[in-house]
């Protein structure tokens, strides 16, 4: 089963890679392997297929590191915070790579590193969320401690986000596709009118966009599973009698 | 009810006797404030500025001393015969009530301060900075004061507050700075009823998010 | 008939790795009064806080039964006094301030002539009024005691009770335990032998490490 998993994962990161990078990219698409120009964009529309997974595995990891929490607080099973800590700790990883790929990607295409567009503040907060986790956690220096406090903070920090989510239209400019603003006539928040943000993929980008989210999140899983398995042998190793 | 009043009243006669917070309190607000005057004299700012200005100067001031409640307990240990005598959801209310008191007084000052030393800090619709101002200080003592129950079982206290603090208490710092350029700029209070009803949402999740959980942090 | 149990089930606790104990299992009744032993860091300062509810154990559950009904944990603090070394009074008050405070967040209706009393009977009557923080280490374990018989609590959990105490000090425990409610519980934590007189029963915290639990 593990293997299968492993082989699935091969499979379509390779798909995914030359998926991603060699269709060509023309203003008028005849063939299923091209995809099309968006005015802009060009070749840098293909972060999608790297950058986005980036930012959902953030998101997803920090879900999965506030489910083990409560998990740990209902049952006390120390396991459930090495899972929940292991997941964190990819987070934090993909937070920063979404972060890196996403502000050098736009350098590139809206002419600065940082722009404190909604996702990328959102992005920037769970930085912090997560720079704040880890902090409280080497501050705890017994294991039940320092399992159930940072559960308990992931369970705080995570309550904010509705707010978030109310206020970041209100207050920035969203310059990602799908972004949100204030209609200026009726106050109401609305999908934005601008024609790079309203970009839609094109189906057969869909196509490897969808691959993409898939391998990426297999491959979340892979390194979860063996870094809160590392952590389990290095616990079970250290047990004193 | 009533054990969270006596619990409030023994922090704050604790406090007139020892002054844990209130003395470093106020000497924080005076050198925040008096920074801010020398680094804005004789500029021309946005009048927007002073509106993030007043609260960057709250939050802070609420760093550096909402969580003496539970840090001095914690540091004297008296935290073991506070939870033989009283609930946990009795000793959270408590504290909170005691927070919420400091908060309202340091950020008086603070409002006072900048009325009188900020020309350009005048505020046009009293009606809607009132509001904001009231239900502001509910929502920044409510998250303090569980992220002070958190903090008072860790190490090193200090330089961490602020970390685990400003996450959860950006979106209602943000919010708060718009309703005060609104209510700077004498717009009437229906334009920021929506961020009113949000600071509302906001500070019933986060006290009642903080009692369920503080049962859970408050035992060892 | 006012009936108090205490039922320890398996009870196990640990520290990081570190057991401290396991399979620890005892019943005590009403009117019983049980001495705990063990060596330094065997655990009876942590079985005192776990049974005062103010310490969570690893693993095993202990219940107070009053009356055939259990006693939510949230209200355990109602039903037990609790002296021992580590804990620390409100020292910016003094002993009549710390009683009176304890008295109203407890919301008892206790009066002020009935916390003189207890003062009295714990031997401070005439330092009363001093702040905590200027009386000597004996003085402090004697307003300790007063605090645990504030509320005429039905456990009394005492951990090293007779430390600082001079000789009247220990007169005034032996009277405190051997007075107490009959259909209350006792529970000492000592190495003291001399100490070993409070109970009637021992139980040995050393005999509860053993760990081939695996």
């Amino acid at each position: 089963m593990r293997a299968f998993w492993k082989y699935l994962l091969l499979i379509l990161m390779t798909l995914v890679i030359l998926g991603g990078l060699i269709p060509p990219i023309v203003a008028y698409p005849k063939n299923f392997f091209e995809f099309p120009l968006i005015p802009g964009l060009e070749d840098k529309a293909r972060i999608i297929f790297f950058h986005v997974p980036t930012a959902w595995l953030t998101v997803l990891a920090y879900l999965i590191a506030m489910f083990y929490g409560i998990r740990y607080l209902k049952k006390k099973n120390i396991y459930d915070d090495m899972k929940s800590v292991s997941a964190a700790a990819l987070g934090l990883v993909f937070c920063i790579l979404a972060t890196v790929t996403g502000s050098v990607w736009a350098k590139f295409t809206w002419g600065s590193f940082w722009h404190w567009d909604p996702r990328e503040t959102s992005i920037f907060i769970l930085l912090l969320i997560y720079g704040a986790y880890f902090a409280l956690r080497s501050a705890l220096d017994s294991e039940e401690k320092r399992a159930r406090l940072s559960a308990i903070y992931s369970i705080i920090a995570f309550l904010t986000t509705p707010f978030f989510i109310f206020i970041m239209p209100r207050l920035m400019i969203g310059l990602h596709p799908g972004s949100l603003e204030i209609d200026p006539a009726t106050g109401q928040i609305r999908a934005s009118a601008n024609p790079v943000i309203k970009f839609q993929m094109a189906a057969n980008m869909r196509v490897v966009f969808f691959l993409s989210l898939t391998a990426f999140t297999i491959l979340y899983f892979w390194f979860w599973n063996l870094t809160h398995r590392i952590l389990k042998l290095e616990y079970n190793s250290q047990k004193e009698i | 009810m009533k054990r969270a009043y006596y619990i409030f009243y023994k922090d704050f006669s604790s406090e007139l006797r020892m002054r844990f917070a209130l003395n470093a309190l106020i000497m924080f607000v005076i050198v925040a404030v008096s920074t801010i005057l020398f680094s804005l004299a004789n500029e021309k700012v946005n009048q927007n500025v002073y509106a993030g200005m007043f609260w960057v100067v709250v939050f802070f001031s609420a760093m550096s001393g909402l969580s003496r409640t539970f840090v001095s307990e914690e540091e004297r240990g008296t935290t073991l015969i506070l939870s033989l005598i009283a609930n946990p959801i009795s000793i959270f209310i408590g504290k909170f009530l005691f927070n919420l008191v400091l908060l309202f007084f340091i950020n008086t000052i603070i409002a006072f301060l900048y009325m009188i030393l900020f020309q350009d800090f005048s505020i046009q619709n009293w009606d809607s900075f009132l509001l904001a101002f009231i239900l502001g200080n509910i929502g920044i003592a409510g998250s303090s004061t569980i992220i002070a129950a958190i903090i008072s079982k860790a190490n090193v206290k200090g330089t961490l507050y602020p970390v685990l603090a400003f996450p959860v208490l950006l979106p209602l710092i943000l919010m708060l700075i718009e309703i005060t350029k609104s209510a700077m700029e004498g717009n009437p209070i229906s334009d920021v009823e929506a961020e009113l009803m949000v600071l509302i949402s906001y500070d019933i999740i986060m006290i009642t998010a903080s009692v369920l959980v503080f049962d859970i942090i408050w035992r060892d | 008939m006012n009936n108090i149990q205490l039922i320890v089930k398996n009870l196990k606790k640990t520290f990081n790795r570190r057991l401290v104990f396991d399979k620890l299992s005892f019943e005590v009744r009403a009117g019983e009064r049980l001495v705990i032993t063990g060596k330094n860091g065997s655990g009876k300062s942590t079985l005192i806080k776990i049974l005062a509810g103010v310490m969570n154990e690893s693993s095993g559950s202990f219940e107070y039964i009053f009356d055939s009904g259990k006693i939510d944990r949230e209200d355990i603090y109602k039903i037990i006094g609790l002296v021992s070394p580590y804990l620390v009074l409100y020292d910016e008050f003094s002993a009549f301030e710390n009683l009176k405070l304890f008295a109203k967040i407890r919301n008892l209706k206790i009066d002020d002539d009935k916390i003189n009393q207890i003062l009295e009977k714990a031997g401070l009557f005439n330092r009363r009024n001093d702040l905590v923080r200027t009386y000597s280490s004996g003085m402090k374990q004697r307003v300790k005691y007063a605090s645990a018989i504030l509320h005429d609590p039905l456990v009394l959990l005492l951990d090293e009770p007779t430390s600082n105490l001079d000789i009247e000090g220990k007169d005034f425990v032996d009277e405190l335990v051997q007075n107490f409610r009959k259909d209350g519980i006792v529970v000492v934590a000592t190495n003291e032998t001399q100490d070993f007189k409070y109970g009637q029963r021992i139980i040995n915290l050393d005999d509860y490490k053993n760990n081939q639990s695996k």
